[in-house]
């Protein structure tokens, strides 16, 4: 007998109550879960692209797809769209591919809760190894995109330099954010499916007040929203280190990170707090 | 060796029967949780709520298996979630010491697409198993879930069986656990990995724990030291004696009186006699052993010519287990005329297996056959015995023994 043996104890206590115990427990279920995320990564990638024809390319089709539109919709002038200081193709290309990496992240937390319910209902495992493996797979999914995206740069002839050494810096701050965001909802997400059909709907909107696919407005109130909304620091920064400019709002773009690795530990809080509520109400 | 494991003290939970406010509810424990408030708030019962599980407590030590018995909804599976930590009470504490191991949710985390081979690792992980243990014991699990070839095709290509024998296999071979909890999982496969399931299960126990849920008596009377009966939530017996507490489970059973046929004829009576003495209790319970008889008053009315009797004895399913047909001296089926009978029919040794029974009465038109009157869950009895057995008539005996030295 290997002792002393843990002790596990369940009251109706608030986690909370214990704030030292309920730290200790978050570290040691961190940990505890990174085996069981990285399986539970390679288990969905690997289900995902062995029944798809196409594989990997889905990883980028919708990305490309807007870009293309856009592309069109400009070079055609159905939509005027103002002087970008790249060129166009390649700031709508980096645009839409950064955005995609922000989504992923967004919509894996829940995402993977919601898969894993009927595993959540019946059985105790570190429930961080579902938020770690959604990093993971969007990471991979990222690391595709990228790829893509260097081989578009390189063929249009953009030489990033030495800048590009901070670009996965960029790509990071854009999962940590998305992450966080998607985490704040997830709890709210699991009970009501409301929330989980809300946000594509208030990310498309999202997605014309950052600078995506419009160059950041000059004045007015266009320029403003722009400004002020947190998403646009981590594009910018990410797309000037990956083509070379000089990041413009580095200084936001700190505190944008600094506020979501904030957020990231209040809604992990959260999430565990919520957990047992959640599948007390769910059906097992 | 004997130290505690489990300590349930006076737990309680709540459930509530819309959706809507189930939902809702969950949003204001939320809201309680995450500004630090008690869960369950004062103990009282909002809207449509329900105590699922009512003011239970025990303590089980190494060795120990305690069998929670009781109807659907009794809360036995609710109680185990919260001991398993999925679920928070609402009221009382609950501690468990050691690893725990569930055979709950078998072949959690199977992707149908993935191979066999690869479900094992991925199952592993979701039960807190290191990749490195799992290499070593591999074909152990393999072999033990007998599905030899298929191990490399994906799991969707699997029969319903051959899944849940590697989920089984996986948990099975792989956990050494402090604390075993068990929840209906035994009764999967055919009999052979039944068996075989019952012999690890046997073994898992035997250094641990265990709180085991299920339906099946006989797994009860063979597993546990100790049987808990559950109702409404509510502790209903808690006895150290797993035959006291499989009989009170089949208290609980009810058997509805229901009249049919043309009601030409009537059932007056039904009264039931052990070893001579007549039982007078509304449910008795009667051990194994005793001679029965039981004592059948009927009326047929005309102008009917004459009717023939049968009894039949039912199990708590009310499937039929013993037919009783009537005979006559010369044996010729035995045929009543008009007018009130009384019946004295001796049914012999009590040889049914522990449970609950019934009697069925079916008096019949001797030419036509149409049945004039049927009536059942007439005299429900337990029949008691210390030990449930895997069959439903239990004979006793006294081999001759002839032996020869063995070489």
């Amino acid at each position: 007998m290997n002792e002393p043996a843990t002790t596990a104890v369940y009251t109706p206590d608030s986690s909370l109550s214990d704030p030292r115990e309920m730290v200790r427990s978050m570290i040691r279920d961190l940990v505890g879960s990174r085996e069981l995320a990285w399986r539970l990564a390679v288990r969905d990638i690997r289900a995902q692209y062995r029944q798809a024809y196409l594989g990997i390319l889905w990883a980028f089709i919708v990305p490309l797809a807007n870009a293309a539109t856009w592309i069109f919709l400009s070079r055609t002038g159905v939509v005027a769209v103002g002087e970008t200081s790249l060129p166009y193709p390649v700031y709508v290309l980096t645009g839409t591919m950064l955005w995609a990496i922000l989504m992923d992240a967004m919509n894996a937390p829940l995402l993977q809760t919601t898969a894993a319910r009927g595993m959540l209902a019946k059985l105790n495992f570190p429930r961080e190894a579902l938020l770690v493996s959604g990093v993971y797979q969007t990471l991979f999914n990222a690391a595709i995109k990228i790829a893509l995206l260097a081989a578009a740069l390189i063929f249009m002839g953009i030489n990033p330099g030495t800048s590009l050494v901070l670009f996965p810096l960029g790509v990071l701050s854009l999962v940590l954010v998305g992450t966080a965001l998607g985490l704040l909802i997830t709890p709210v997400g699991m009970l009501y499916t409301d929330v989980g059909r809300g946000l594509p709907l208030l990310m498309q909107f999202l997605i014309y007040l950052s600078p995506v696919v419009f160059p950041m407005p000059e004045a007015g109130l266009a320029a403003a929203v722009f400004q002020a909304n947190p998403l646009t620091p981590l594009l910018l920064t990410t797309r000037d280190w990956l083509t070379g400019f000089e990041p413009q709002y580095l200084g936001y773009f700190l505190v944008v990170n600094a506020g979501a690795t904030l957020l990231l530990l209040l809604v992990w809080v959260a999430y565990r707090l919520a957990m047992p509520i959640l599948i007390e109400r769910m059906s097992a | 060796m004997a130290e505690t494991l489990i300590k349930v003290d006076a737990v309680s939970k709540k459930f509530c029967r819309s959706l809507k406010r189930s939902l809702w509810y969950g949003m204001q424990d939320l809201g309680n949780e995450l500004r630090g408030r008690r869960h369950g708030t004062d103990g009282r019962l909002r809207a449509e709520e329900f105590w699922a599980v009512r003011n239970v407590s025990f303590e089980l030590k190494r060795g120990e298996c305690l069998g929670l018995i009781g109807h659907n909804g009794a809360g036995k599976t609710t109680l185990l979630r919260i001991l398993n930590g999925l679920i928070k009470p609402d009221q009382g504490r609950v501690e468990i010491r050691g690893k725990v191991g569930a055979l709950i949710a078998l072949g959690a985390g199977f992707n149908p697409i993935l191979t066999g081979r690869e479900n094992i690792y991925i199952n592993a992980s979701v039960l807190g198993l290191s990749t490195r243990e799992v290499d070593h014991k591999l074909d152990e699990i393999i072999e033990f879930a007998e599905i030899g070839d298929f191990i490399d095709t994906p799991v969707q290509n699997y029969s319903s069986g051959m899944s849940v024998r590697l989920g089984f296999s996986v948990a099975a071979v792989l956990i050494k656990p402090d604390v075993l909890f068990l929840d209906e999982v035994l009764a999967v496969g055919d009999i052979g990995f039944v068996i075989k399931c019952l012999n690890t299960v046997r073994r898992l126990t035997a250094d641990s724990a265990v709180v085991f849920v299920s339906h099946s008596m006989q797994f009860i009377s063979s597993f546990c030291t100790r049987v808990m009966v559950l109702q409404h939530g509510e502790t209903l017996l808690d006895s150290p004696n797993p035959a006291d507490g499989i009989d009170r489970y089949y208290a609980l059973v009810r058997h509805e009186r229901h009249t049919s046929g043309t009601g030409e004829a009537q059932v007056v009576g039904l009264d039931l006699l052990a070893d001579g003495v007549l039982l007078t209790e509304e449910e008795p319970s009667v051990p194994q052993g005793a001679t029965m008889t039981a004592r059948l008053r009927v009326r047929i009315d005309g102008p009917r010519a004459g009717a023939e009797v049968t009894v039949f004895i039912h199990d708590e399913a009310m499937a039929p287990l013993v037919c009783i047909p009537t005979f006559a001296d010369d044996s010729r089926p035995l045929t009543l005329p008009p007018g009130e009978h009384l019946l004295e029919i001796p049914l012999g040794t009590l040889d049914l297996n522990g449970g609950k029974y019934s009697f069925v009465v079916g008096i019949s038109d001797s030419t036509s056959s149409i049945s004039l009157a049927r009536a059942q869950g007439l005299r429900p009895f337990r029949a008691f015995s210390g030990q449930t057995q895997w069959g439903r008539i239990v004979r006793p005996s006294k081999p001759r023994v002839s032996s020869s030295p063995s070489n």
